[in-house]
């Protein structure tokens, strides 16, 4: 315990400290496009196309064609195995095209949740075994970041202690492995918003479970300045009747980063989880305003929130790849704006109004 | 663990918030004058002055009676328990003369050291017996925050796992108790420069002990808002032969804290342990001149770098008043520029010179 076997260097640390500050530089946030073969089947089904693997690509390829205005908004990608290894229609691997755009490459690398006996449901997240070699390949295949996503749910006796302590210590131990092959881990332990719960209990709740992952990470020597996190923002359940404002959202989540998160880790790139494009950015855009100092960037990572229109868009037609990526382009600037508290929002009242909405914190 | 029962009320968690940053404003610190009967023996030995109740009186109120500027400098005193109840010579309460000063009046709660059986001479710290009662009591009676010492040592197999977590836990049992009745609870968790380690060590050690705490902390539901930090600063062992300069001990104690202390602790004040008045307030200048993100107020809870050179000049003789104040309204006044990082003490050439001394903290 009181012995120090430094797992880093100076010159690790420095490069995986570099590498977090570029994704989370000012007004930048990240685009998660590493959904499963399993969840690209839903999204393509919703827009009535086949799940190919040259539709996937097709897909990705209407995403990375983006021009340079992407270049002040997204500082990272999240890939999937899959997608890592593929190229567009010119033979270009999509990599390469990220990177040009000076744009970091980061991989997917749990494989899936695994049930826990004994618990209501509850989860961990699988990956672990020969994590290092897949790191150490992926690493020299491109990539520079990493995300592992630990699920907990909340319910009349969830999350449990158990459930808790075990995502916590997967969610340190990849990102142990992770920093010593020069990656920089998203640490993603997401509270799934399903349920009637209130915000409170949600802000109860994300408290416990990151206290115990800071501390999971602290006990197994991960360098914060090297580390992402990718959390839920806090919000009522999907089946809470109360309607809250996101300055309301935006006081309980920063409040409860505040509380846990120490403000050596660089960056807080939320998941959108269900929420529309439009909330995603909106509620972002409070998080930023909100009044409470905040020492870390406050991002965005979304998949679903930066897709969704893009998706509907292309429904797999060719002749729709341009509007697509248009969609896209559009929704990445605004997280961009929103990112840094400067999303006016689609026409509604402005910030202005807004500001006399945000509660004093010792109210939660 | 998934269910939430509030500790604290709204009212009770905005009083706690309200009385933390009130000490801590404007680059104000705390006066530790909470020296027990024991140790002020020790002090007045020094001074060749007997140990009497009256003496001991005598230079409280020396140092109780200056200047109501002081004010400026010193946002809370911690009283020892018998000095709560005290007079000055007109039979004026010395915790009325410090609130009418808008001082806040503080008491030390801890009972002292016990050994902890099968380590290597270590210790938790005893005092929770009772310690509701006696918290509303000294609230009453004008307290408005507390202070216990936990007491942790770098030496082979020190400090063990026991020792850390059962000197949190009690850390964070006195906090709950603390606020349940009030009172802002302080919370020092010393780890003692004794030994000849490194600089480097320390910080391993104060990482891991802060950590341990915070984590405690979150556990029994102690709100952080209202509460006080109250560490070491990471130096080396005072046997240690490598010499550091000001600026790297500020870069390792700020590394530390930032990695394990939530933004939503309002100040974090320094103990001064063995350090000199002037290498005092010299690493708590350079330590707010650190170029690091710092959410949290800098300050300074300093017992002897604040009461030294005044203790010399007074000698037990009343004779010696106005030495005596002037001494100590001079250490109050430094520190408090060094909280703001203004200090400038005779022969250096301020700021600007210091900078360049500062380090990446990745070497950290």
């Amino acid at each position: 315990m009181p012995h120090s076997y430094p797992a880093l260097s100076a010159e690790q640390k420095k490069e995986l400290s570099d590498i977090a500050l570029r994704i989370v530089a000012p007004g930048k946030g990240i685009l998660a496009a590493d959904e499963s073969v399993g969840s690209m089947a839903k999204r393509l089904s919703q827009i009535g196309v086949e799940n190919t693997e040259e539709n996937r690509r097709l897909y990705r390829q209407v995403l990375f064609s983006a021009d340079d205005r992407v270049k002040k908004c997204i500082g990272g990608v999240i890939f999937f195995h899959e997608t890592l290894y593929q190229k567009d229609d010119s033979g270009v691997p999509f990599v390469r095209t990220i990177q040009d755009k000076g744009i970091v490459v980061g991989i997917k690398v749990d494989k899936g949740v695994v049930p826990l006996a004994g618990t209501d449901g509850e989860t961990t997240t699988q990956g672990l075994d020969g994590l290092s070699e897949r790191c150490a390949q992926y690493k020299k295949d491109g990539a520079d970041f990493a995300k592992w996503r630990c699920v907990l749910k909340i319910s009349e006796r969830t999350p449990s202690a158990l459930a808790i302590l075990e995502n916590a210590n997967v969610l340190a131990r990849y990102a142990s492995i992770c920093q010593q092959n020069g990656i920089v881990p998203i640490v993603e332990p997401e509270i799934l918003p399903d349920g009637d719960h209130d915000l409170k209990r949600c802000q109860y709740v994300t408290e416990k479970v990151l206290a115990a992952v800071y501390k999971a990470l602290s006990d197994h020597h991960v360098y914060l300045e090297g580390t992402l996190l990718k959390p839920n923002m806090v919000t009522p359940g999907h089946a809470c009747p109360i309607k809250y404002s996101p300055e309301e959202i935006a006081m309980a989540t920063v409040t409860a980063l505040r509380r846990t998160v120490p403000p050596a880790v660089p960056g807080v790139t939320f998941l959108s989880g269900g929420q529309s494009e439009e909330e995603a950015s909106l509620n972002l855009n409070a998080i930023n305003r909100c009044p409470l100092p905040r020492p870390w960037a406050l991002t965005f990572s979304y998949g679903r929130a930066l897709q969704a229109s893009a998706l509907n868009a292309w429904r797999g037609q060719q002749d729709n790849a341009e509007a697509a990526t248009e969609e896209f382009i559009k929704r990445a600037e605004v997280n961009g704006l929103a990112a840094q508290g400067k999303y006016e929002g689609s026409g509604e009242d402005g910030g202005a109004a807004a500001q006399s909405l945000y509660i004093a914190n010792h109210a939660y | 663990m998934a269910h939430q029962f509030p500790a604290l009320t709204s009212e009770q968690k905005k009083e706690l918030s309200e009385i933390a940053q009130r000490i801590v404003a404007n680059g104000k610190g705390i006066l530790a004058a909470d020296e027990s009967v024991g140790t002020m023996g020790n002090r007045l030995q020094r001074i060749k002055v007997e140990n009497t109740e009256e003496n001991r009186r005598q230079f409280r109120e020396m140092l109780f009676t200056v200047d109501n500027s002081i004010n400026q400098s010193i946002g809370g005193v911690i009283l020892f328990h018998e000095t709560l109840y005290q007079k000055d010579s007109q039979g004026k309460l010395f915790r009325n003369i410090l609130k009418e000063k808008g001082i806040v009046v503080g008491i030390k709660l801890d009972q002292g050291g016990a050994p902890l059986a099968g380590t290597n001479k270590e210790t938790t710290i005893q005092g929770l017996d009772g310690l509701s009662e006696r918290c509303a009591q000294y609230k009453k009676d004008g307290a408005d925050f507390g202070k216990w010492r936990a007491v942790l040592r770098i030496d082979n197999h020190c400090p063990s796992n026991l020792a850390i977590q059962e000197n949190a836990n009690a850390l964070a049992c006195y906090a709950s108790i603390c606020q349940q009745n009030g009172l802002v609870p302080i919370v020092e968790p010393e780890v003692l420069p004794d030994g000849d380690h490194d600089m480097e060590h320390c910080q391993y050690v104060t990482e891991k002990v802060l950590a341990a705490v915070y984590k405690a902390l979150n556990d029994h539901h102690v709100y952080l808002e209202g509460t006080l930090l109250k560490p070491n600063m990471v130096t080396a062992g005072h046997a240690c032969t490598k010499k550091y300069m000001p600026e790297q001990v500020a870069m390792a104690t700020v590394t530390a804290l930032h990695r394990t202390v939530p933004a939503a602790v309002p100040g974090i004040c320094f103990l001064s342990g063995g350090m000199s008045e002037e290498d005092a307030t010299l690493n708590l200048n350079a330590i707010n001149l650190c170029p690091l993100p710092k959410p949290w107020k800098l300050s300074f809870s300093y017992g002897r770098a604040l009461q030294a050179s005044a203790l010399a000049a007074w000698g037990g003789k009343a004779a010696n008043k106005r030495a005596t104040q002037e001494a100590f309204m001079k250490r109050a006044v430094a520190n408090c520029q060094a909280a703001k990082g203004q200090y400038v003490h005779s022969g250096s050439s301020g700021a600007a010179s210091t900078q360049s001394l500062f380090t990446a903290s990745y070497t950290y």
